[in-house]
């Protein structure tokens, strides 16, 4: 890398009409691409984050570099000389790029934790405590040892739990059934009901391939559920692509060979049709001057809600399966580690209480995706790959809690800043927790020796993550919540698609603030309650002091004459977070209705070329 | 005319009242005058509905054997039904519901009869007098005075008697003004930015038809209230296109030679049949649930309502930049002058003036830029989404305002003293009233119908304390700045508060802000608390410093 440091470098709003800009000093560090404007504000950005890098035609002001990132800011930066673009160009890919797992920011990435601490974070989530928590084993599950070495299937994790009458040979006959080798296992047990929801990848039934062990695994798991004998398949592909596939010797199950299924597609489009819509839906969302009607209709186009309610309604579906007829459901896809992960982790967000909780969130994104081998990796392009690997599945699960949060803003413990910085962590591969593909994988990666788990640094800043509104009475243990998919209950997620983009954003936040006031109550109510003791020490002691303060009270008034002493000893109220009433970026030249004024301003440049500072104020 | 005439089936038995999200009822429905009134028999629960005739919008019947059922579509957008066993009876009533809701004569609806059950602490109808408001605008300027020319509404029908104009052009240069823009609307004043000194006035199109006759008068007038050396923006709320088809009417835009310190910048702004379209067109989206997400999106792009609100919020963004940004005064115009050119006047002062996002401000802005600017509020909101009588006057232009508004409180949700249901109940109450303050298209019809006299003000109503807190916003705190909303498709959002409003369980949602409000008083008392305990600690232990001394 020949160069590190690069001045009088252009960074333009990505929104304005005016081309207003911020000049400074862009440094490129080993992980970090670092722009310093004159206010010398900092904005930081990472290499893993960097999706694209394009070097646009020159102009006359100089070359201007277009860095997109997975976090969808998108920074626009005119460079004065073309070489020095050029050399900032070529290092940005080289550095966004990376061949080996080693090389990710996590194996350097040191928050000066001792080994015990950082073994300590990687035992924080324990899946093994979850499945007692539900329930597993009892009567009916147990763990199965077959996959102990990996030896079953590769892409899962080491522990199962299975139906008890499920044998090693059912096991075994049942995973060579199914696309690599993923049979179906418990994902989530249901102890009121005492229906499971399982998951697995498609069987390789082709055009009438049968697989005994594999019946008798289904058979296995209706018979685990005392309460409904029938059970639900759900296959989350649309109906034709299902079809299309036994052509190669996959497929889906023939119901007249399994006895009490009923079988049933859902049509979640598959990971390469989720990428193209958010494609579009990039490119929809980042246009200049957009009217409403090209918003609205690029918002269709792009399919992107469409497919957020596929997968919300799916996850309704599974769940009025088990909570309406206590019936197990059997969810897969092609391999079962996408659209079967979505549905599986929401229905049982839906369904458990637990997993509305901060840790319990964790929890559930360690054991359907993290553990069940979803594969971060490829999907979010952590090493230099197949592009067409790539797909946003994880970012709909969590826009698709996102809506559910819209709904049901009292249910859940968390808020939106969480679901954005696991967003945010999922691409930066600052931590170990999602990169490889799968538990094997990130075992010979030594992952937790050589890097730390992102959860415990977010537990320690819960504060921020906790939505003021929570009411963990709202939903006792396992209390269902039925979202209404009814179409219109689904919105563009502004927050995340327009995190960075600052001048589209409400510009005072009611959630803050509430944020803020809860808990500034919180302190208030100890404070009251020290000062209550305090009083209660004082008037023990004499008698007098309360027979005066009796009689001053109609008075108080000279008593603030005389500085109160003790106010210097006490704690100050914690101050409300001043940016949270700042009305930031409120600008008429950061709007778009600046644009007349800007035509006028041909004729006459007196009037408008001002460039109006940013209002700010504390109200 | 004797209601009574109307009625022929005033009461039924074991009708069953359908509502969305909730469980049907069985009861009672009778008809008064004024009021549908349905009440349930059921001893444990029992429930009262009273609809205002004047709320319907429209109704359907249909028979299912001798089983009659009335679907009854309201102007608040709240669709209901009702099972009529008897077909005499269901027919019965059916008409009469239609007879009382389409009232011809004013004089006949329930603002005339309504009698307040409480007490008037201040008349509502005197709150905002121009005279009270002028005197806060000499205090800063003595360029204006308040001309009463228009006393008796002859210069100009749907002017108020009262109205303010520059101090140097007098009665008589009004008057030449007055014929040559149409309605008789001479340019007169909206709005004084404090800050600079810059104004706001509005008009109507002059009358230059085509062969461009032009006014000394008005050229007199509007030249006047720019000093030397300043600029003054004019925005024509039309397109220029529909400008210049105005002038073969007779209309037009004046000419900018005449006017030499103003710019003419076009900024259209839809109207009438358009508006009333669109406004059909997303309550139709919006009322069916089985539209799947390309459906929706694309029927929720054709009603076109948010590039409405969109447009509207972004021509009165840009008058407050001319005024606030380039120091500039503005006059702003359409074709009367009593409908889009109202939404960006008032816009811009909610914009630019922080008392106008108090609720005492906002009435009082609605008082002057919308009441007795002549807004025509009885023709305009004569029928809302489900009319089929395609009137060209009838559009939802003050619901657009009031989107806009709502949109802003949206973006700056401490800024604004009122809270979302305040401007709920506006829309209510211009479609369908207990109150006189809506009624008639003008000042000039109000004071013929003597509306202050026999009717009551819903400001009356508003401003009782105990009214009064249930339209506060506890967030509220005082914002002296310039608030510049943002305009871009993503910022903007369907005002669910109108629009989904009964077509979704809204119950998690009222809990959540039930919890916020919990959260805003209890910080409030606490602190409270805190300063009480401390001043008492204070107190104790200045007496225990008082004892060591003695």
């Amino acid at each position: 890398m020949s160069l590190k440091q690069v001045e009088h470098v252009k960074l333009l709003d990505r929104f304005s009409t005016s081309n207003k800009s911020l000049t400074g000093t862009l440094y490129l560090t080993a992980t970090h691409l670092l722009f310093i404007d004159a206010n010398q504000r900092e904005t930081w950005i990472l290499h893993h984050h960097i999706a694209a890098v394009e070097k646009l035609p020159l102009t006359t002001s100089g070359c201007p570099l277009v860095i997109q990132c997975k976090n969808f800011r998108v920074v626009h930066f005119v460079v004065p000389r073309e070489r020095d673009c050029h050399d900032i160009y070529n290092s940005l890919l080289q550095l966004s790029r990376t061949a080996k797992y080693e090389e990710l920011y996590a194996f350097s990435y040191n928050p000066k934790q001792n080994e015990s601490e950082q073994a300590k974070g990687w035992q924080l989530i324990d899946l093994a405590e979850e499945y007692k928590r539900m329930g597993v084993p009892n009567d009916y599950w147990q763990l199965s040892d077959a996959n102990r070495d990996y030896k079953i299937c590769e892409t899962y994790p080491r522990e199962l739990y299975v139906p008890r009458t499920a044998s090693k040979p059912i096991i075994v006959g049942s995973s060579k059934f199914r696309s690599k080798g993923r049979f179906p296992v418990l994902s989530y047990y249901h102890k009121d009901k005492k229906a499971a929801i399982c998951r697995c990848s498609q069987p390789l039934s082709g055009f009438s391939a049968r697989c005994l062990e594999d019946e008798h695994m289904l058979q296995a798991i209706s018979k685990a559920n005392p309460s409904n004998r029938y059970m639900y398949v759900m296959d989350t592909r649309p109906k034709l692509n299902a079809m299309a596939n036994r052509a190669a010797g996959k497929g889906y199950e023939n119901e007249d060979n399994y006895s009490n299924i009923r079988f049933q597609f859902v049509g979640i489009e598959n990971i390469h049709v989720m990428r193209s819509s958010l494609q579009k839906l990039l490119e929809v969302s980042g246009t200049k001057g957009l009217s409403v009607n090209d918003f609205l209709s690029g918002l269709e186009n792009s399919g992107w809600l469409r497919h957020i309610k596929a997968v919300l309604d799916a996850a309704v579906f599974l769940v009025k399966a088990i909570a309406v007829e206590s019936a197990s459901v059997l969810v897969h896809c092609s391999d079962g580690w996408d659209r079967t992960s979505q549905v599986c982790s929401l229905g049982a967000l839906l369904l458990d209480s637990y997993y509305r909780t901060i840790k319990g969130f964790m929890v559930l994104i360690e054991k359907d995706w993290i553990s069940f081998g979803h594969k971060f990796s490829d999907r979010c392009c952590q090493l230099d790959g197949d592009p067409k690997e790539i797909s946003p599945v994880f970012t709909q699960f969590l826009e698709s809690v996102w809506n559910l949060t819209e709904q049901f803003p009292q249910a859940f413990e968390y808020n939106e800043a969480f679901l954005l910085q696991i967003h945010e962590h999922v691409h930066s591969c600052q931590f170990g927790n999602f990169l490889g593909n799968c538990q094997k994988e990130r075992e010979e990666l030594k992952l937790k020796e050589k890097t730390y788990s992102l959860w415990p640094f977010l537990l320690d800043e819960q504060k921020k993550y906790q939505n003021p509104l929570y009411n963990p009475s709202f939903s006792p243990n396992l209390t269902l919540l039925e979202p209404n998919t009814v179409s219109f209950n689904f919105k563009f997620w502004r927050n995340m698609y327009h995190q960075f983009d600052r001048s589209m954003h409400p510009r005072q936040s009611v959630y803050d603030l509430i944020m803020d006031m809860s808990e500034q109550n919180k302190q208030l109510e100890e404070d009251i309650k020290q000062l209550e003791a305090k009083i209660k020490r004082k008037s023990g002691q004499s008698d007098v002091v309360l027979l005066k303060e009796h009689q001053q009270s109609a008075h108080p008034a000279p008593v603030m004459l005389k500085t109160p002493p003790c106010f210097k000893k006490d704690q100050p109220l914690i101050p409300l977070n001043d940016a949270v009433r700042t009305i930031e970026g409120s600008n008429t030249a950061d709007n778009r209705y600046s644009e007349f004024m800007e035509e006028l301003s041909k004729a006459e440049p007196a009037i408008v070329s001002l460039e109006y500072g940013v209002a700010r104020m504390t109200c | 005319m004797e209601f009574a005439e109307l009625i022929k089936t005033p009461r039924a038995d074991n009708v069953v009242l359908h509502r969305p999200f909730e469980p049907a009822v069985e009861g009672t429905l009778c008809l008064t005058g004024h009021h549908l009134i349905f009440s349930s028999r059921r001893q444990d629960n029992a429930e009262e509905l009273w609809l205002l005739h004047s709320n319907i919008d429209s109704i359907e019947k249909r028979f299912v054997g001798s089983l009659g059922t009335i679907v009854i579509k309201c102007k608040d957008l709240r669709i209901i039904q009702l099972d009529i066993p008897g077909m005499e009876e269901c027919l019965n009533i059916a008409s009469s519901i239609e007879a009382l809701s389409t009232l011809d004569s004013v004089t006949l609806m329930y603002p005339f009869f309504y009698r307040p059950m409480f007490e008037i602490v201040e008349d509502g109808w005197s709150a905002f007098l121009p005279e009270k408001e002028f005197e806060f605008l000499n205090a800063l300027t003595d360029e204006w005075r308040l001309t009463y020319i228009n006393k008796d509404f002859s210069i100009c029908p749907s002017y108020p008697p009262v109205v303010t104009v520059p101090k140097s052009i007098d009665d008589e240069t009004l008057q030449k003004v007055a014929v040559f823009r149409h309605g008789g609307r001479f340019p007169v004043l909206s709005y004084y930015h404090k800050k600079n000194g810059m104004v706001m006035m509005r008009t109507s199109q002059p009358l230059t038809g085509t062969n461009g006759k032009r006014c000394k008068d008005d050229e007199k007038l509007i030249n006047s209230t720019l000093g030397p050396g300043r600029r003054g923006y004019i925005i024509d709320t039309r397109s220029l296109s529909a400008a210049q088809q105005a002038r073969a009417k007779g209309g037009g835009f004046g000419v900018e030679v005449y006017y030499p310190q103003w710019r003419r910048i076009h900024k259209s702004v839809e109207r009438f049949n358009i508006l009333q379209e669109s406004l059909i067109k997303l309550v139709e989206a919006c009322n069916d649930q089985s539209h799947n997400m390309d459906r929706w999106l694309s029927k929720l792009e054709a009603s076109n309502w948010l590039t409405h609100v969109k447009e509207i919020l972004t021509a009165g963004c840009l008058a407050a930049q001319c005024i606030d940004r380039e120091d500039a005064s503005v006059l702003v115009h359409g074709t009367e002058g009593t409908d889009s050119t109202l939404q960006i006047t008032s816009l811009a002062q909610i914009i630019l003036d922080p008392d106008c996002r108090t609720i005492r401000g906002f009435e009082s802005l609605i008082v002057r830029e919308w009441l007795q600017a002549g807004h025509p509020f009885q023709q305009r909101c004569a029928q809302s989404a489900y009319s089929n009588s395609k009137q060209k006057w009838e559009a939802p232009v003050f619901l657009l305002f009031l989107d806009c508004v709502w949109q802003m409180l949206h973006q700056f949700p401490c800024s604004f003293e009122f809270n979302e249901h305040f401007l709920v109940t506006l829309f209510e109450h211009a479609y369908a009233s207990q109150f006189g303050t809506f009624l008639g298209n003008n000042e000039n019809e109000r004071s013929k119908l003597k509306l202050p006299q026999k009717t009551m003000s819903l400001w009356s109503w508003v401003n009782q304390p105990e009214e009064l807190k249930n339209f506060k916003n506890p967030l509220f705190e005082a914002n002296s700045l310039v608030i510049w909303p943002s305009v871009a498709p993503q910022s903007l959002q369907l005002w669910e508060g109108v629009f989904l409003r009964w077509n979704r369980p809204s119950k998690f949602l009222d809990e959540a802000q039930e919890e916020m409000r919990k959260i805003i008083s209890d910080n409030r008392v606490l602190q409270e608390k805190v300063n009480y305990l401390r001043r008492k600690v204070a107190h104790m232990e200045t007496n225990d410093e008082m004892q060591e001394d003695l």
